[in-house]
């Protein structure tokens, strides 16, 4: 499938600032409210282009914090690999789903990405998250809102 | 006596990292088509065309190949006939910088492992070795960490079997499954001491992904029968190659290590 619209970077030290926000109630830099999250850091931006190369990540590393930020109200999540038995439980319970997208594929998938920019968490570098406006983003449903994996059906 | 000055070994490691994150290795990028042509299957033909697309990209847009620009490992083979006039170390460090700056690439590495702090682009991990001759032989191999943090090192009994040590090499390539970007190389050390392991695995990345010996061939055809494919959703080709290094070792142990990479194997090599 192809998607079009907003997405938000996040990966691990931006996942564990945003929980850690959650749980203290503090202010929360983004609306997490039906958000997607792509578990990237790209590269520096090279001159004259919107953005570097920008695959996803291992997302298995995010499994820890996902749950929570899915209570939280986020939709989508992108990243590359399986999951926990934990994050396929809270995908199922809050409706929401997990993709995939090409993995190691930064250079290609940077030509649908129309619009990038840094919008919180920035001293992070590469963790800051990055509001991105992507066009024909190629994904692959890996969890569906039934709880249901693609690595569970190869 | 031939005079090197670490002046010229910088701009020599920047040039390095430049090339080595933009251009795919040729090597990888025909095994990565030889993969391709032997898979039927539509949905990891799609995989493997975007991947070798994205090579394609790369190089002509000057991107990154991943944006995973790796923790730059520096492999130097020292003549000893060469005198070095100024500080190598430091040297090598600045061409990192300079070379990643040059290229728009990530900086990905944190000055403390534990409370991290911000990133930036050195320093790199370098391994130096004293070889006869004149010549400083320089390689630049970005690691990217998705694949690094899938290593695995078991130190054997001396009396441990082939078949024993095969497995261990089969399960790490499954435990890695489809986290770490699939077709993998499968580096593979063994012999030496606990660490000494460790770096031939990782050096065993830097030979040849197609011209591969007869038991580097045998381990690629029973590891790609674990099914994994590109990104872990099925396939021939669970990895592109096996590379095995070895060294002598100690009456009491046999130990081997697995270095894991993915897909996009980067490393470039100069000899000044």
């Amino acid at each position: 499938m192809l998607f079009s619209g907003v997405i938000y970077t996040a990966r691990d030290q931006a996942h564990k600032r945003l929980v850690e926000a959650i749980k203290k109630h503090k202010r929360i830099p983004i609306d997490l409210k039906d958000a997607t999250i792509y578990y990237c850091g790209p590269t520096k931006t090279p001159k004259g282009k919107v953005i570097g190369s920008c695959g996803p990540t291992t997302s298995a590393r995010m499994d820890e914090f996902t749950p929570i930020l899915l209570k939280a109200g986020v939709w989508g999540l992108i990243g590359k690999g399986a999951r926990s038995a934990e994050v396929i439980k809270a995908i199922k319970k809050y409706k929401a789903a997990y993709f995939l997208t090409y993995a190691g594929c930064g250079a290609l998938l940077a030509k649908y990405v129309k619009k990038a920019k840094p919008v919180a968490y920035k001293d992070l570098g590469p963790e800051a998250i990055y509001r991105l406006e992507v066009q024909d983003f190629p994904l692959i449903v890996g969890i569906d809102a039934k709880g249901v994996s693609i690595y569970d059906k190869e | 006596m031939k005079t090197v000055s670490a002046d010229k070994i910088k701009d020599a490691v920047a040039r390095l990292c430049v090339e080595a994150n933009l251009v795919l290795r040729s090597d990888v990028l025909k095994a990565l088509k030889t993969a391709l042509s032997k898979e039927k299957n539509k949905r990891p033909r799609r995989i493997l065309n975007a991947i070798i697309e994205n090579a394609a990209i790369a190089k002509k847009e000057k991107l990154a190949i991943c944006q995973d620009t790796g923790l730059p490992v520096v492999f130097l083979k020292i003549g000893q006939s060469v005198v070095i006039k100024g500080d190598l170390t430091a040297a090598v460090n600045k061409g990192i910088v300079e070379g990643y700056k040059r290229a728009s690439l990530r900086n990905s590495i944190v000055p403390c492992p534990v409370t991290r702090g911000e990133p930036g682009f050195s320093p790199a991990v370098i391994h130096t070795e004293i070889v006869r001759g004149d010549k400083i032989r320089i390689t630049v191999l970005p690691k990217g960490f998705g694949c690094e943090n899938k290593s695995q090192l078991k130190m054997f009994k001396p009396t441990a079997s082939d078949k024993d040590i095969k497995r261990f090499i089969i399960d790490a390539v499954k435990a890695a499954g489809p986290d770490a970007c699939p077709p993998y190389v499968v580096g593979v050390g063994v012999g030496g001491t606990a660490d000494y392991a460790c770096l031939l695995a990782k050096k065993a990345l830097l030979g040849s992904v197609i011209k591969l010996s007869a038991p580097e061939k045998e381990l690629m055809r029973e590891i790609n029968k674990l099914g994994i494919g590109p990104m872990g959703l099925g396939g021939s080709a669970t990895c592109v190659a096996v590379k095995i290094m070895t060294f002598p070792t100690h009456i009491a142990g046999l130990p081997v290590a697995v270095n894991i990479s993915c897909h996009a194997l980067r490393s470039a090599s100069r000899e000044i």
